[in-house]
């Protein structure tokens, strides 16, 4: 599970040990209490791209609810028991056999974290980001997915106040499946639109 | 009232600001189209130093083609690009070269 660069977190960056002074002073002076860092801290390792699957299956096999995740995406979140209430607005971008979307932020890292938790390092990386705009299919294919080429690929520069998620379309050949089943499927890189969620090759039942 | 409706032509403003500016520098000068309005926030540009941040401004869903982004992009022509982009960095596109 662990990639050689995660090691890196280890170590003391200087910009970890600038936010370890950053949260001390403002400890010290009583602007944050250690229990507001805590939940803080607890709220977000709370979230993760499991969200996301839920709210995927979901809307592949209740429509209705598909067409409220589109339309208020913190309301249908509320419904699956996800608190994703904030200042930050979320839209949810629904790929069809015309459309395929892709997700990205230039200006720096933004991402559904009140969804899907903290992004992946890569998603943060300068590589990433200057190329998810510049060649979204070349990105793709690295990542294992080719979108043909009469389907219109979208890229989303997330550079404002709004945060996207997209919702993949539901692999062929997994009508049968139960909403659970179907959440195993949606990986996060299908929620970035940087990949596609698989038919599974073995079928159980 | 925005200053910009739904299929109105825009091209966002090739200027320089100093300190912080939510409009990536790749589409300085490009032209593309309101695809909708988001509705208006307060200026992430002034609150970076801890100003208000009002008035609010109205920020748009903003599409261009790949094609008039990219030299040489790799793709087909209907690919798209959609950015966030506030009213202050949006003007109208007078025409003439795409």
């Amino acid at each position: 599970m662990s990639h050689p660069h995660e090691e890196v977190r280890h170590q003391s960056s200087p910009y970890a040990t600038r936010i370890r002074a950053i949260e001390a002073l403002l400890l010290e002076k009583g602007i944050l209490t250690e229990a507001e860092v805590q939940d803080r801290i607890s709220y977000m390792e709370a979230r993760s791209p499991a969200n996301g699957a839920k709210l995927a299956a979901r809307a592949w096999v209740d429509p209705r609810f598909k067409e409220r995740l589109l339309s208020d995406t913190k309301a249908a979140a509320r419904e699956l028991g996800i608190d994703a209430s904030g200042p930050v607005e979320f839209v949810v971008l629904e790929n069809t056999p015309k459309v395929h979307n892709l997700i990205v932020c230039t200006l720096c890292s933004c991402y559904p974290r009140a969804i899907l938790g903290r992004p992946p390092d890569w998603y943060k990386s300068f590589d990433y980001r200057s190329r998810a705009v510049r060649e979204p299919r070349v990105v793709m294919r690295e990542f294992g997915f080719e979108p043909p080429e009469d389907v219109e690929v979208a890229v989303h520069d997330s550079t404002a106040d709004l945060r996207y998620m997209v919702l993949p379309m539901q692999p062929s050949g997994t009508e049968h499946m139960s909403e659970e089943e179907l959440a195993d499927l949606v990986t996060r890189d299908a929620l970035i639109g940087v990949n596609v969620p698989q038919t599974p090759t073995t079928r159980s039942g | 009232m925005t200053a910009f409706e739904p299929g109105d032509r825009v091209r966002v403003r090739p200027a320089n600001k100093p300190g912080h500016v939510r409009t990536p520098g790749y589409l300085k000068g490009k032209t593309g189209w309101v695809e909708s309005v988001l509705g208006e926030f307060r200026n992430p540009e002034d609150l970076a130093y801890g100003l208000s941040g009002v008035p609010e401004r109205p920020l748009y869903k903003v599409a261009f083609r790949q094609a008039d982004l990219w030299d040489g992009y790799e793709g087909p022509a209907d690919d798209l690009l959609y950015a966030d982009v506030y009213e202050q960095w949006l003007e109208q596109d007078q025409g003439g070269v795409a």
